[in-house]
C-alpha cells in the first residue's frame, strides 16, 4: 500500500512548469472551429501561434489543417493589429470563400488590448459586400488550458447563431473535446434512437477526411450554421463534462466572471433544458447517457446497445483477474480524466494518481463523486505537470499509465505499460481514431488496458507463455 | 490523369502559371508576391524578394522568432536548461518537436527532453512576471544544478516590459552559473530567421570564448548549421573521425554549451546551413581570425567535395590521403546502391520548399539519382541564400532587420590567430574560396520556378501545373499535398527516418526514394466501382 499524498514536498508548491500537462487556449478554439461547416479559423496573433498549433494538430490528426494568422509585426504590437487583421480577413475570403471566419485571440493581442469586435465593425462598414460571418472567441493562453479555448469557441458560435423558438423535437449534443471516431459513434447512436440532433462541434469529417479525388480547400463536414440557429429551439441540450471551462478561473484577476458554455447559454437565454453528464465512458456513465436518450426520444434502447452492454459486462467479468487491484496513473484534461477514472473505477483498477494541468479546483470532488470504489484513497492533483507525475510515480510505483503520448517517457523509465488515449497521440498511428465513448468505445478501451497489462506480464516473464 | 508535360528538352516556361497564381491576389499583394517568384535563368543574375513579411491571412510555412531562437539554435544543445518565459503554449509546442538527436557523454546531463516554462497566468501579465521567472530559475537550479540556463521571451514578455536580461544578470550573480536571456518574442522578425540571428548573438556574447582547451588534435574544426536531424551529425562525425579531423563543436546538433565555450580554439569553421549560422562564423573570424568555408554533407558527391576542400585547407598529405581513402571506400558502397535505385526513379520530378538551406542541399541527392527538381524555394531564407553572398551589400535593410542587434565585434588580441589569417591569404591567392556561398539559384535549371515563402494556394497551382512525383516540405504541408495523390517527404523531421547526411545518409535517402517513388498505393485512390478506373487522382480544385 502506498502512502497517501506522498508528493515530494520540495515540488509541491513550485512555481515553474516542467513538461506541461496542458496546451494553450487558441489550440482548443481552432479544433472547435473546425467542427463548423465552412469555417476557417483565424488566430489573431503572431504567425508562430498558427504555425505551432497547426504543426501540433496535424501531428495528431494527420490531415490538412489550415489555420490563418494575422501575422503580427513589431509595429502591429505597438499600434494595434487592426491593419493586419483586416488584410488577413480579406485574404482568407479571397482564397477560401468561407462561410464563417472563426477568430481566436492570443496572449499577444489580448495583452495589447486589441478590440477585435471594433475592428470587425469598421471593416464591415467599409465592405458591405462581404457575406462571410465572423465569430470571435477570447482565448489568451494565460487563462486556462486548451479546453477552455475549445468551450469558448463553441460558446461563441452558439451565441452568434442560436435563435429562440418554440421547443421542437431535436436535441443539441455538446460532446466536448472527443475524438473523430467518438463523434461518428455519437451520430450513429443518435440515429439509432431516431433523435434528430445538432452536434456542437462536429469535426468527425473535417479532421478525419477520406482520401480525395478533388481537393477541398475547406474540408467537407462540420455542423452547418443553419443548424446552430435551430439549437435555440431544441428540446434539450446534452452536455458532456461537469467541469467544462471552469479551469479558466485560475489566476484570473480582471474579473471572476466566467463565460457560459454553449449549452449553459441556451439554457439561460433560450430556456433549452440542459442535461449535464460526464463523458459516457464505462458502463455506469454510458447507462446514464442512454437513459437520457431513452427519455428524450421516447424510444426503447435499441437491442444493438443492450447487446454491446452485455458483451462489455461479460468482458469485465472475464478479465477482472487481470485488472483487479492494478494501480493506475491517469492524466489529461479534467473532464476526460473524470470519465476515464470512472471507467477504471468500475473495472477494479486502483486510481493511484489522477492528474491534470487544469486548475478548476473541482477535480477532486468530481473524481470522488464518480469513482465510488476509489474515493477514499485516490490522490488527485490539479495544476500538475509531467515532472510532478514522474516524481510521484517513481516514488509510488504504479502498474500502468493511462493518458496521451506525452507521458510515454515516464512509462519507459518505470518500465510499465502505457495506454494511449485522448489528445495528443502522435507516436502511434490512428491516434485521431481512438474510440473512447459508449459501450463499444469502452469495450475497446477495456481490451487495450487489459492487453497492455497482459503484454507487460508476458514480456517480463522468463517463460514464453502462450496462455496468460 | 492528364499527360505529363514533356521535359526531355528542358523545363517548360512557367510564365503562365505565375500569372495564374498572381491573378488571385489583390493588386498590392500580387505585386509583392511577384517578386518572390523567379523563373530561373542561371545565366543571368536575377533578384528574388526574400525575407519579406508574410502577408496576413495566407497560410504560411513560416514560424516565429521564438521558434528560430529556442527551437532551432539552442534547442539541440543538451547541457543547458532552456527556460521559456511566457504562457504555456510556446513551451509545449517546442517540446522535443524537432528531431534533433543527442548522445551526451557518459554522466553528462541531457535537458533536451524537458520543456521548462514559467507558465504565465493572468496575474503575471497584469503585475509582471519577473518574480516568477526568478523563482523558476532558482527551482531549475535546485533540481538540476545545470551549468547554464537560457531564458527565452515569448510575445507577452516584451509587451508587459519584463526585463529578462536584468533577471539573467541578477540570477547569474546569485547562483554563480551562466545565465543569459534572449529577446526573441514571436512578433519580432519576419520569420524564425530573426530568431536564428538573435540566438547567434546571444551564444557569441555569453558563451563563446568562456573557456580554453588544450589542443586535442592536429586538425581542429567546428561544424556550423548542422542540427542532427535523424542522426545526420552522427554520420558526419563518423566520417570526420575516420579522416582524422577533430570536431570541437557543432552548432547545434549533438552539441553542448560546454563545447561552444571553447570552440574559438578551432582552426576552421565549416558552415552547412548558411542562413541560420553564418552570423557566428563571421563574428568568430572577426574576433579570433578563424576562417570559414561553406560545406555541404547532403549528397555523396557533395560530401566528397566538402571533405577534399577541408583537406586542401590543411594542406597535409597524410590527411589528404586519409580523406581520399575514406571517399573511395564509402563511394563504392554508395554507387552500388545508386546503380540499383537510379533506373527506377530517373526522370521523376520533384519539388521542394523547405528551410534555409535544405531546399538547396537536397537537390544534390536528387541529381545523383537523376530526379529533376522543377521548382524549389526556401521558407525563411534571405536573398544571399538564393543569389549568393555577393548580393549582401545590396540587400535593403528594412525595419525588421534593424530590430535585431548587430553585435560590434572587436579583435581578441590574446587569442587571435594570425597564423590562420596568413594561411587564408596564402590559399586565397591560389584561388581557394573562403566565406563563399553562391546560393541556390545558380545551381538550378533554366525555367525552374523559384518561390520564396510558398503558401497553400501556390502549392495547389504548382501541383496542378507540374504534376510532380514527389514534394518535399514539412508536416504542415504533408497531408495537403498527399490529398492530391502526390507523396510528400518531410525534410524537417525526415518522416522519422534518416540519417540522410554524408555517405551512409545518401544510401538511406536513395532507398527511401525507391520506396516512395515506386509505390502503387495511389492507384487505389479511386475505388474499382467508380466509372473511370484509370484515373489516379485528379488535381482540380472545387473553389
Amino acid at each position: 500500500m502506498f502512502e497517501l499524498n506522498s508528493v515530494p514536498k520540495a515540488k509541491e508548491n513550485y512555481k515553474a512548469t516542467q513538461n506541461a500537462c496542458k496546451l494553450c487556449s487558441p489550440l482548443g478554439a481552432s479544433v472547435a472551429y473546425k467542427g463548423f461547416k465552412g469555417c476557417v479559423p483565424l488566430i489573431h496573433g503572431s504567425q508562430g501561434c498558427a504555425t505551432y498549433i497547426r504543426r501540433y494538430l496535424i501531428s495528431h490528426y494527420k490531415e490538412p489543417i489550415d489555420i490563418a494568422s494575422s501575422n503580427f509585426t513589431e509595429d502591429a504590437t505597438i499600434f494595434g493589429g487592426d491593419e493586419n487583421f483586416k488584410l488577413a480577413v480579406l485574404n482568407i475570403i479571397n482564397q477560401y470563400k468561407p462561410e464563417i471566419i472563426g477568430i481566436a485571440s492570443t496572449c499577444l493581442s489580448e495583452t495589447i488590448g486589441d478590440d477585435v469586435s471594433l475592428f470587425l465593425h469598421h471593416f464591415l462598414e467599409k465592405h458591405p459586400e462581404i457575406d462571410t460571418d465572423f465569430v470571435m472567441a477570447s482565448t489568451p493562453s494565460y487563462q486556462g488550458t486548451h479546453i477552455d479555448g475549445f468551450h469558448e469557441a463553441v460558446s461563441s458560435v452558439v451565441k452568434r447563431y442560436a435563435q429562440k423558438g418554440l421547443s421542437q423535437e431535436h436535441v443539441n449534443l455538446f460532446p466536448g473535446f472527443v475524438s473523430t471516431e467518438d463523434l461518428r459513434l455519437l451520430k450513429e447512436i443518435m440515429a439509432d434512437f431516431s433523435l434528430e440532433h445538432i452536434m456542437m462541434p462536429d469535426y468527425s469529417e473535417s479532421l478525419d477526411n477520406p482520401v480525395w479525388d478533388t481537393y477541398h480547400r475547406i474540408p467537407e463536414g462540420g455542423t452547418a450554421k443553419e443548424d446552430v440557429v435551430k439549437s435555440g429551439s431544441a428540446k434539450a441540450s446534452i452536455e458532456f463534462g461537469t467541469i467544462l471551462n471552469k479551469g479558466k478561473l485560475s489566476g484570473r484577476v480582471k474579473s471572476k466572471q466566467l463565460s457560459n458554455t454553449g449549452a449553459q447559454f441556451l439554457k439561460n437565454e433560450m430556456d433549452v433544458p440542459l442535461v449535464n453528464i460526464p463523458m459516457p465512458i464505462g458502463i455506469t456513465q454510458t447507462d446514464a447517457f442512454f437513459e437520457e436518450l431513452k427519455t428524450l426520444s421516447g424510444n426503447e434502447i435499441p437491442e444493438k446497445y443492450t447487446k454491446q452492454r452485455g458483451r462489455l459486462v461479460d468482458a469485465y467479468v472475464d478479465a477482472h483477474k487481470y485488472t483487479f487491484g492494478k494501480r493506475a496513473v491517469v492524466y489529461g484534461e479534467e473532464d476526460f480524466v473524470v470519465a476515464m477514472a470512472a471507467f477504471l473505477d468500475e473495472i477494479g483498477i486502483e486510481l493511484a494518481l489522477v492528474a491534470t494541468g487544469g486548475e478548476s479546483g473541482m477535480l477532486e470532488n468530481e473524481i470522488k463523486k464518480y469513482c465510488p470504489e476509489n474515493k477514499d484513497k485516490v490522490v488527485v492533483r490539479e495544476g500538475y505537470d509531467f515532472e510532478s507525475i514522474r516524481d510521484w510515480s517513481l516514488e509510488n510505483k504504479p502498474d500502468i499509465l493511462i493518458g496521451h503520448s506525452k507521458g510515454y517517457y515516464i512509462a519507459r523509465e518505470l518500465n510499465i505499460p502505457i495506454v494511449r488515449v485522448g489528445f495528443p497521440v502522435h507516436d502511434r498511428v490512428g491516434g485521431q481514431r481512438i474510440k473512447h465513448l459508449g459501450y463499444s468505445g469502452t469495450q475497446e478501451l477495456f481490451d487495450k488496458v487489459v492487453n497492455a497489462l497482459i503484454d507487460h506480464k508476458q514480456s517480463i516473464s522468463p517463460v514464453g507463455y502462450k496462455y496468460m | 490523369m492528364p499527360n505529363k508535360i514533356d521535359y526531355t528538352n528542358g523545363l517548360p516556361d512557367p510564365s503562365k502559371l505565375k500569372e495564374e497564381i498572381l491573378a488571385k491576389y489583390p493588386r498590392k499583394v500580387a505585386k509583392k508576391r511577384s517578386k518572390g517568384m523567379v523563373i530561373n535563368d542561371p545565366a543571368q543574375s536575377q533578384e528574388i524578394g526574400a525575407n519579406i513579411r508574410t502577408i496576413p491571412g495566407i497560410i504560411t510555412q513560416r514560424g516565429c522568432t521564438y521558434a528560430g531562437c529556442k527551437g532551432v539554435v539552442l534547442g539541440p544543445t543538451s547541457d543547458i536548461i532552456n527556460l521559456v518565459h511566457g504562457p504555456i503554449g510556446c513551451s509545449f509546442y517546442a517540446w522535443l518537436t524537432r528531431r534533433n538527436q543527442t548522445r551526451p557523454a557518459e554522466g553528462e546531463p541531457n535537458f533536451m527532453t524537458y520543456a521548462f516554462s514559467t507558465d504565465m497566468q493572468d496575474e503575471n501579465i497584469v503585475f509582471g512576471g519577473e518574480a516568477k521567472l526568478k523563482d523558476a530559475i532558482r527551482e531549475a537550479y535546485d533540481m538540476f544544478k545545470p551549468t547554464s540556463i537560457g531564458i527565452f521571451s515569448t510575445c507577452p514578455v516584451g509587451l508587459i516590459g519584463d526585463d529578462v536580461h536584468a533577471v539573467a544578470r541578477d540570477m547569474k550573480a546569485e547562483l554563480g552559473i551562466n545565465i543569459f536571456g534572449f529577446s526573441c518574442e514571436g512578433y519580432r522578425g519576419v520569420s524564425q530567421s530573426a530568431g536564428h540571428h538573435i540566438a547567434n548573438n546571444g551564444i557569441f556574447k555569453h558563451v563563446v570564448g568562456n573557456t580554453e582547451r588544450e589542443r586535442t588534435g592536429k586538425f581542429q574544426v567546428n561544424l556550423m548549421g548542422e542540427y542532427n536531424i535523424g542522426g545526420d551529425a552522427f554520420e558526419i562525425e563518423r566520417i570526420f573521425e575516420e579522416c582524422g579531423l577533430t570536431l570541437l563543436s557543432t552548432y547545434s546538433g549533438n552539441s553542448t554549451v560546454e563545447s561552444f565555450a571553447y570552440s574559438h580554439t578551432a582552426d576552421l569553421n565549416m558552415v552547412m546551413c548558411h542562413r541560420s549560422i553564418n552570423y557566428i562564423a563571421e563574428m568568430m573570424e572577426e574576433k579570433y581570425g578563424i576562417p570559414w568555408i561553406k560545406v555541404n554533407f547532403i549528397g555523396a558527391d557533395s560530401t566528397a567535395k566538402s571533405l577534399r576542400k577541408i583537406a586542401d585547407y590543411f594542406g597535409d598529405e597524410e590527411l589528404s590521403a586519409k580523406v581520399e581513402e575514406v571517399i573511395e571506400r564509402e563511394q563504392l558502397k554508395v554507387k552500388a546502391v545508386a546503380a540499383a535505385v537510379k533506373p527506377k526513379v530517373e526522370g521523376k520530378l520533384a519539388m521542394m520548399f523547405v528551410g534555409g538551406s535544405r531546399a538547396h542541399h537536397y537537390q544534390d541527392l536528387f541529381t545523383e539519382l537523376g530526379v529533376r527538381v522543377v521548382s524549389a524555394g526556401y521558407e525563411f531564407a534571405h536573398r544571399d541564400d538564393y543569389e549568393g553572398r555577393e548580393v549582401i551589400p545590396n540587400i535593403k535593410i528594412d525595419a525588421d532587420t534593424r530590430n535585431i542587434e548587430d553585435l560590434v565585434v572587436s579583435k581578441d588580441e590574446e587569442n587571435f590567430r594570425d597564423d590562420l589569417v596568413a594561411k587564408k591569404a596564402e590559399l586565397e591567392a591560389k584561388g581557394y574560396e573562403f566565406k563563399e556561398y553562391k546560393g541556390m539559384m545558380p545551381d538550378m535549371q533554366k525555367n525552374s520556378l523559384v518561390i520564396d515563402d510558398v503558401n497553400h494556394w501556390e502549392t495547389e497551382k504548382l501541383i496542378e501545373f507540374y504534376k510532380p512525383d514527389l514534394f518535399c516540405a514539412g508536416i504542415k504541408e504533408k497531408y495537403v499535398v498527399q490529398k492530391y495523390g502526390v507523396p510528400l517527404k518531410q525534410l524537417h523531421s525526415y518522416d522519422y527516418g534518416g540519417p540522410y547526411a554524408a555517405f551512409g545518409g545518401a544510401i538511406n535517402f536513395y532507398k527511401e526514394m525507391e520506396r516512395m517513388l515506386a509505390t502503387d498505393i495511389w492507384k487505389l485512390v479511386d475505388a474499382p466501382w467508380k466509372n473511370e478506373p484509370e484515373i489516379v487522382g485528379s488535381v482540380t480544385v472545387d473553389a
